[in-house]
């Protein structure tokens, strides 16, 4: 009986320190539809920097991006402007979903997004604009 | 008599584990690795943005042939 406790205790500890260990590594992040989400963003980000750089464009605090001054877009681009923001804001909202389904946690795809917001936030370039905890836009 | 009690002790011991294990366990499962989601925005950042810059990248230059005398 006691031998039977002892293996069954230490079993439960073991699990406990896997547990503990998978939540310490890195996360996941090869995956196809990751490479691909990724590929997309980063050749649809070329023709995002104009408006980023000009202002047009502005990075929100949702981890995303929104036209916030439509007039720095001549005319004839804006709708094509309009068009690779949707797109753009379709790919974010897709890889947090993928990143936190490739984890194996779909829940953690809220957090997995502010994550994000945050860190496009931080990573934004001097001269474009993000949206601050008030929902501003600041010029960084 | 006296190692019915034993047994029933660690029945008891056993329980109290498998309670313990269970809620720390569901505590790992609403954990949120923060650090290791902020290291993994960072890379697909990195890559997002450095793609425009990407094609001046230099190629890592090709091993030197070995063979010397």
């Amino acid at each position: 009986m006691n031998r039977i406790f002892r293996q069954l205790l230490a079993a439960l500890l073991l699990t406990l320190f896997a547990g503990l260990a998978q939540a310490q590594a890195n996360l996941q992040l090869n995956t196809p539809s990751i490479e691909t989400l990724k590929k997309s963003m980063r050749e649809r980000h070329a023709q995002l920097k104009p408006f980023l750089e000009n202002g047009a464009v502005g990075l929100t605090r949702e981890g995303g991006m929104a036209l916030r001054d439509a007039n720095a877009v001549p005319l004839p681009q804006r709708a094509a402007a309009n068009s690779l923001v949707a797109a753009e804001n379709a790919d974010r909202s897709s890889l947090y979903k993928e990143i936190a389904v490739a984890n194996g946690k779909p829940e953690w795809e809220g957090e997995i997004r502010n994550t994000f917001a945050q860190r496009w936030i931080e990573r934004a370039q001097p001269g474009w604009y993000v949206q601050n905890a008030q929902n501003q836009w600041v010029k960084k | 008599m006296k190692e019915m009690l034993l047994n029933k002790l660690n029945l008891n011991a056993l329980l109290l584990a498998t309670a313990l294990t269970a809620s720390a366990c569901v505590t790992i499962n609403i954990y949120f690795p923060a650090a290791a989601a902020e290291k993994a925005a960072d890379r697909i950042i990195d890559d997002i943005y450095d793609a425009k810059e990407g094609a001046a990248k230099p190629a890592a230059p090709a091993p030197a042939p070995a063979e010397k005398k």
